[in-house]
């Protein structure tokens, strides 16, 4: 053989550990770590040290102990001799109630907004410009703040509906506005409720099922069917038969002025309703953004490409437009809604008792335990990012560009 | 043969004629903007409606304003009845709600001076045509905001300074060698001098003196602007850093970076500013007492860092793989591809983010008002509505604040958009 390769391998010196580029990562990682390590060690020893002398420890008893305050707006049983843990849980199902609430609202009036945007009329235009312009220049905790001024100090309070001649009414007799909340019929169960929820249930899984039988056939036969006016029927038709065959089992409890306040019916807080408003009109304006540019990131092409193909506006919309702007529009979406969940922490300015207020605020205050009482806070916030963020990523994929 | 017998021939041109009335001019405009459809008929007289009840319910307010008042009733006195505002307060309380309470009020000059400086600063960095000589003074700049609202001697800045420069001439000098070599050189000097400096500063703590504000008497706008541009400003190296880190291909670096960005990003600025408030003295060596604001700083830039290192891997990722490689195949190593190759075209797609962040730092720096610091929230919830004069003044106080962030975020997001079409080459 006249070709001989040089097979002959380099010894490893110690010099290539900072030399060689193949090694000198490990290097590098290797400090890098020693550096985390050591940072972390000198963080800890000084936590033991302050601990020691501060005589405290690190501990997660208090959360059994009874909280001993009260919370006023809550979705379960609560009463101030609950434990710790129960507030805390409470607080984290009103996070959840605001956000919740707060991610419907600000979604339709950011829609709405952001569509309205690219209007051809001027002033409606303009005017949607001012409001996302104002709103995103100005910071969320101010407009909280403003809100709840507005609630407390415009509208009337409960003993203006007293009396004969009152100085406030009822909305329909249903509804009482007052600057302590909202207040709104509620439902009431009898006996057969029961079965009147699962018959509009089933109702609602059979109108997806005949559209799913729709397309099918629409795919594989090309035969449309019409399933607007089923579908309606199938909402309305069962529950309403169900409902009135087994004697209306479903009330709606209506609040009624006893003494200074009302009692009955559904009740929600001044500061839910301000906190909810104040976050949703907030979001609403950067959302609002985001649809007008996903709106705008499609080309105009694509509407006369399938207005040329014959179809028809409201398919055009359906099937050409919304797809590609979608895939514009959720991401940053996702990051909005996270931003509502996080943003509701600032409960604690108006008094709503979210997680942030009960376990960040008065149990911290109440039991001293700063670090157990803010790390548990932490987690908490944190799983829920993770988690929504996780299932809006599997949501993304899903209508994601499918390239080949 | 006969002339021509036609009746009629018109020998001169008509003169033009304008278009139909309803095609031109105002009316065009109005049929084309406004009344096209009936459905656009009635969104213009809803919102001709919507701005007819905003001006009808605001203008008393504003036009029947009290600017001259001590308090809240005399206030009701003057308007007797009428629906009007009382900005007295504004005129009244106008230090606090700017400088805080505790300011010393005869250095107000010390701020104003700041901040006229701050943007003279900020100019060469804002405007690339301005000469780039100026840039020498935005350098030296942050050292002189801190002698201005401080106080105290300017030897202090003055040594941090030269310890700087000396460091980095260090590390120019010594860099050519190994990378790692310069900056082990360059800490060291730098941390001579200081020391050095330190003993000299203290000797002579009455040198050019100005008269010291301890941090926790700062307030008031002040504060907010403060905390915004000193966590804005450490925070964008820091995420470019982090970006990068969780960009490379070492496995603990970017598990490092990775957890930390995530972790940050997951949880609300009020939750880290509860760990500034109460946890993180815990972590500080026994004996050391770290101040508040210093404890918001350290937090808010965490928190703005994460959010930056995000757009910045944006920017990152954005780029094409042929950049990457090409910096590769000219034998360029890591530190000189990114900072000759890859940032400056990163970074240019990731300004109009980096800028968006910033604002929404800005903005949140209101949050401290809830730790009980008074910026200019926190001064408005706490010493004057608490205040018998003031107490119910919300839509003059909340209204004013609403204006002056108004003014900040939506002047720097303008700057933003005029910068990206300045930066626009693509498609010259």
């Amino acid at each position: 053989m006249s070709t001989s390769i040089s097979t002959e391998r380099e010894t490893f010196r110690l010099s290539m550990l900072l030399n060689d580029k193949r090694y000198r990562s490990y290097t590098f990682q290797f400090f890098a770590l020693l550096v985390l390590i050591c940072i972390i060690a000198y963080l800890g020893k000084n936590l033991v040290e302050n601990l020691a002398k501060a005589g405290l420890n690190i501990s997660y008893g208090f959360l059994g102990d009874p909280a001993g305050y009260d919370i006023n707006q809550r979705l379960i049983e609560y009463n101030s001799q609950s434990s710790h843990l129960r507030a805390a849980f409470v607080g984290v199902l009103n996070t959840l109630l605001v956000a919740f609430l707060g991610c419907i609202m600000a979604t339709v009036l950011g829609v709405t907004a952001g569509i309205l945007r690219l209007s051809n009329n001027w002033i409606v235009a303009k005017l949607m410009t001012i409001y996302v312009e104002i709103f995103r220049n100005v910071p969320i905790l101010i407009w909280i703040l403003i809100i709840s001024s507005i609630f407390m100090g415009v509208l009337p309070q409960p003993r203006a509906f007293r009396g004969e001649n009152p100085e406030a009414t009822m909305l329909w007799d249903m509804f009482a506005i007052t600057g302590r909340g909202v207040y709104a019929p509620g439902p009431i169960f009898f006996e057969g409720s029961l079965v009147v929820i699962v018959t509009f249930i089933l109702s609602i899984f059979s109108i997806f099922a005949l559209r799913r039988y729709a397309r099918r056939k629409l795919y594989s036969e090309g035969r449309v069917i019409k399933t607007s006016w089923l579908s309606l029927a199938l909402f309305f038709i069962p529950t309403v038969v169900i409902f009135y065959a087994l004697g209306s089992p479903i009330g709606l409890e209506y609040p009624e002025l006893k003494g200074f306040n009302f009692k009955g019916g559904i009740y929600a807080r001044g500061s839910l309703i301000s906190l909810w408003f104040a976050l949703s009109i907030y979001t609403g304006a950067f959302i609002a953004e985001v649809v007008r540019a996903g709106i705008q990131s499609v080309d105009k092409g694509q509407t006369e490409a399938a207005a040329a193909l014959g179809l028809r506006t409201n398919f055009i919309m359906n099937l050409v437009i919304l797809p590609q702007a979608l895939r514009v529009i959720i991401p940053p979406m996702i990051s909005f809604y996270l931003n509502i969940t996080k943003n509701s922490s600032l409960a604690l300015a108006v008094g709503y008792m979210d997680i942030t207020s009960t376990l960040g605020g008065i149990t911290l205050n109440q039991t001293g335990r700063a670090i157990e009482a803010v790390l548990l806070l932490m987690l908490f916030y944190l799983a829920i990012s993770l988690s929504i963020s996780g299932v809006m990523n599997i949501y993304n994929r899903s209508i994601m560009m499918k390239e080949r | 043969m006969a002339e021509n017998n036609a009746p009629f021939v018109r020998h001169e041109l008509i003169e033009e004629q304008l278009p139909p009335v309803s095609q031109r001019g105002i009316v065009k405009w109005v049929r084309e903007n406004l009344v096209s459809s009936p459905f656009n008929f009635i969104m213009t007289v809803l919102s001709l409606w919507v701005i007819y009840s905003i001006i009808a319910g605001s203008a008393p307010w504003f036009l029947n304003s009290v600017w001259n008042a001590n308090s809240i009733r005399e206030c009701y006195d003057i308007l007797d009845g009428v629906n009007g505002a009382c900005f007295a307060v504004l005129k009244e309380r106008f230090p606090q709600l700017i400088y805080g309470f505790k300011y010393p009020s005869t250095e107000y000059w010390r701020p104003n001076i700041t901040v006229v400086l701050l943007l003279v600063a900020l100019a060469p960095v804002l405007f690339r045509k301005l000469p780039r000589q100026l840039l020498a003074f935005s350098v030296v700049y942050p050292f002189l905001a801190y002698w201005l609202i401080w106080g105290g001697t300017p030897l202090v800045p003055v040594i941090a300074f030269l310890g700087l420069a000396f460091g980095i001439y260090c590390f120019r000098r010594f860099s050519a060698r190994s990378f790692a070599f310069g900056v082990i050189i360059a800490v060291i000097a730098a941390s001579f001098f200081w020391v050095l400096g330190g003993y000299l500063s203290e000797a002579n703590e009455t040198f050019l003196a100005l008269e010291a504000v301890p941090s926790r008497d700062m307030g008031g706008l002040m504060l907010n602007l403060l905390l915004g541009t000193i966590a804005c400003s450490i925070s964008i190296p820091l995420g470019i850093v982090l970006a990068l880190g969780r960009q490379s291909n070492m496995p603990i670096i970017k598990w490092i970076c990775v957890i930390f960005i995530e972790f940050i990003r997951g949880v609300p600025l009020i939750t880290l500013l509860f760990v500034a408030n109460v946890i993180l003295a815990f972590f500080f060596p026994p004996d050391t007492s770290i101040d508040l604001i210093l404890r918001v700083i350290i937090m808010m830039t965490f928190f703005n860092s994460a959010y930056i290192a995000e757009v910045v891997r944006g920017g990152l990722a954005a780029l094409p793989t042929g950049q990457y490689e090409a910096a590769n195949s000219l034998g360029l190593d890591y530190a000189q591809s990114m900072r000759l190759i890859i940032l400056p075209q990163a970074l240019k797609i990731s300004i109009p983010g980096i800028v968006n962040v910033s604002v929404g730092m800005l903005k949140d720096t209101t949050l401290v008002s809830i730790i009980s610091m008074f910026d200019l929230v926190g001064m408005i919830r706490g010493p004057i509505l608490a205040t018998s004069e003031w107490n119910g003044v919300y839509w003059e106080l909340f209204g004013c604040a609403a204006a002056i962030f108004f003014v900040i975020c939506f002047s720097i997001s303008k700057y933003s958009q005029w910068l990206e079409r300045q930066l626009e080459t693509s498609n010259r």
